[in-house]
């Protein structure tokens, strides 16, 4: 599955799709691939605001729990209601619906760490 | 497979009652109507043998140790002594009521007092409490004992517990169910603590440090020391989780390596059964500084006899009824008896040596992330074995041979991880013949793969669907679809 060029990306495996200072958030499809089928998500209260770092949602697969963490400081102004029914949507559109979360970012400088598709995708195969 | 429910209308009687030998009341006259339901219990109505024979079936589609090579890394199911058994079946023991007087039990509370010394020398820990009924319930009272330790000194900003990335699942729960955060730190290129990492993340916000000695790849932390002076230099404690003590019992302890708070899983270390056939036993020892805070009651021994003592002011509290789950205590006794000092040592050399054995012929055939000398258990990686194939595929299809796969996918900084505890209980054959069945299983994957996919093909149930089984859990019975 293509990285879509107009997103950023962490080496936590996250995609942020930023549209002026709001950053819709899911995890990549190389997470998803090793997550293996996912059937819950754990979604934060819209309103919720959190530092770098702060773990913001959980993501449950057949195998493993993985943390989402908030690539930049800010609230959470959105969540995907729809995991909560389907989480699987994850495995099946990781990249588009099946988004978790969008949070108004306090400070655009957080998100310098972060990497473009070229360059996740070559730190995801070098893994 | 049918469930006891499904016999439920054919109306038999299990047993007689003998008669009344009072005057018989209605329910109506000893409970309040609105207590009472108007529907009878949909109880099965069956006879002894139907009831018999239905749950004789099932336990032969069970899968034991008793039956089979069990080698589920991180969970060490080796074999439980009989003997433990009918020690722990000896009327004393087992017919004793947890409210007896003490006059009457000092026997029992002999045993567990001299039980507490034996585990205190073990370890070389300051003292014990026998009360967690359970690893992880082990590691909740040291929590519990890390939070009133930091209350006591007026530390209440010391919220932090910093873990590893190869932690034990349930360290991270126990410490979070103590109101604690949790930041995890990852290890190095070895699989062991990253002292950089560590360096980074200690600061006066850190109450301390679960570490898990070997660690869940199996491998000792040759850093342990540097790891607990940093540690205590910046004002933190040590919790060892002991769920590894098999490997170094002997050879070493927590307590000459800096910890503060150890647990003990029995029914791993100490053969007293778990997983279905506990329950389990998990007793903490801890250093000089937490033994104000141990758990209610404390055997203890005045004037020739042994008593309960209640009066322990600082303490954090009983953290179960009685005194945990006494007749593992018995089960655990009888087994250090029966080994001693050699025979304890034995066990972890003999678990050792089987772990090294294996990992040595395995990693021929299998990828070996972490290579280099392992304790009690190692762990493997499914990845490469042939397109397609992953470890679960591995997992499913050594029912097939009769084996029980191993721990998989855990721990997660391994990809497709197979975590191999073969415990010192197991031969040679038994080794060799486990080795034979994975090797075939690889050659398998490569010749073969739908049969790995397909797989089991020869247990009582197939491949179950696990992602519904996650999501769409049947938790209760079915009736008013069935009805009777």
């Amino acid at each position: 599955m293509a990285y879509p060029t107009e997103y950023r990306y962490t080496k936590d495996h996250e995609w942020i799709h930023l549209q002026g200072n709001r950053a819709r958030i899911g995890i990549t499809d190389h997470a998803q691939a090793k997550l293996g089928d996912i059937v819950f998500v754990e979604l934060p209260a819209v309103g919720t605001s959190v530092q770098k770092g702060d773990n913001v949602a959980t993501v449950e697969s057949v195998k493993a729990v993985g943390d989402v963490f908030a690539p930049a400081a800010g609230t959470v102004v959105g969540i995907n209601g729809e995991l909560e029914s389907a989480p699987e949507t994850i495995n099946s559109a990781p990249h588009e619906g099946g988004w978790i979360l969008e949070l108004e970012i306090s400070d655009p400088a957080d998100l310098e760490d972060s990497l473009d598709a070229v360059g996740y995708e070559s730190f995801a195969d070098g893994e | 497979m049918s469930t006891i429910f499904d016999y439920r209308c054919s109306e038999k009687v299990g047993g007689l009652f003998p008669e009344l030998d009072v005057p018989a009341r209605g329910v109506e006259h000893l409970i309040d109507s609105q207590h009472l339901r108007t529907q009878p219990l949909r109880l099965p109505e069956l006879s002894e043998p139907q009831v018999a024979r239905h749950y004789t079936g099932l336990s032969k589609l069970n899968f034991g140790v008793d039956d089979g090579f069990y080698p589920l890394g991180s969970c060490t199911m080796k074999y439980n002594p009989k003997l433990n058994e009918a020690m722990a079946s000896l009327s004393g023991f087992a017919n004793l009521h947890p409210r007896s007087d003490v006059t009457r039990s000092q026997g029992a509370l002999q045993l567990l007092f001299e039980l507490t010394e034996f585990l205190r020398g073990i370890a070389g820990m300051a003292d014990v409490s026998l009360q967690p009924v359970a690893g992880a319930h082990g590691e909740l009272t040291g929590m519990f004992l890390f939070k009133k330790y930091f209350e006591s000194r007026g530390e209440p900003n010391r919220k932090r517990i910093l873990l590893s990335d190869t932690a034990h699942g349930t360290n991270p729960a126990s410490a979070a169910l103590a109101g604690f955060s949790v930041t995890e730190v990852a290890s190095d290129e070895f699989g062991m603590i990253d002292l950089k990492a560590l360096d980074e993340a200690l600061d006066e916000t850190v109450a301390g440090v679960m570490l898990t000695v070997p660690n869940t790849l199996g491998i000792f932390e040759t850093n342990i020391l540097e790891v607990t002076d940093k540690v205590h230099v910046a004002g933190g404690l040590c919790y060892f989780d002991g769920a590894n003590l098999n490997s170094y019992m002997g050879k070493t302890r927590p307590g000459d390596m800096g910890a503060d708070v150890f647990h003990y899983n029995l029914h791993k270390t100490m053969s007293t059964p778990h997983g279905g056939g506990g329950p389990g036993s998990g007793p903490i020892a801890v250093s000089g500084t937490l033994i104000d805070y141990l758990p209610l009651p404390r055997v203890c021994q005045k004037n020739g006899q042994y008593e309960l003592d209640w009066d322990l002011p600082n303490s954090i509290g009983s953290i179960h009824s009685f005194y945990g789950n006494f007749l593992v205590a018995v089960k655990a006794f009888a087994y250090i008896l029966q080994l001693g000092d050699e025979g304890l040592r034995a066990v972890s050399e003999n678990a050792v040596l089987n772990a090294n054995y294996l990992q040595e012929r395995l990693k021929k055939t299998y990828l070996l992330p972490y290579d280099g000398l392992c304790k009690h258990e190692f762990v493997l990686s499914g990845q490469g074995i042939a397109d397609g194939i992953t470890t679960l595929d591995i997992a499913k299809r050594l029912i097939d041979y009769g084996v029980h796969p191993p721990t998989i996918y855990f721990p997660l900084t391994v990809r497709e991880a197979l975590m191999i505890e073969p415990t010192e209980t197991e031969s040679k054959e038994t080794l060799d013949r486990f080795a034979e069945i994975l090797e075939a299983v690889a050659v398998e994957a490569r010749e073969d793969p739908q049969l790995l996919h397909d797989a089991p093909l020869n247990a009582p149930v197939r491949r179950l669907d696990q992602t519904q089984a996650a999501k769409n859990p049947v938790l209760t019975y079915p009736f008013d679809e069935k009805p009777a």
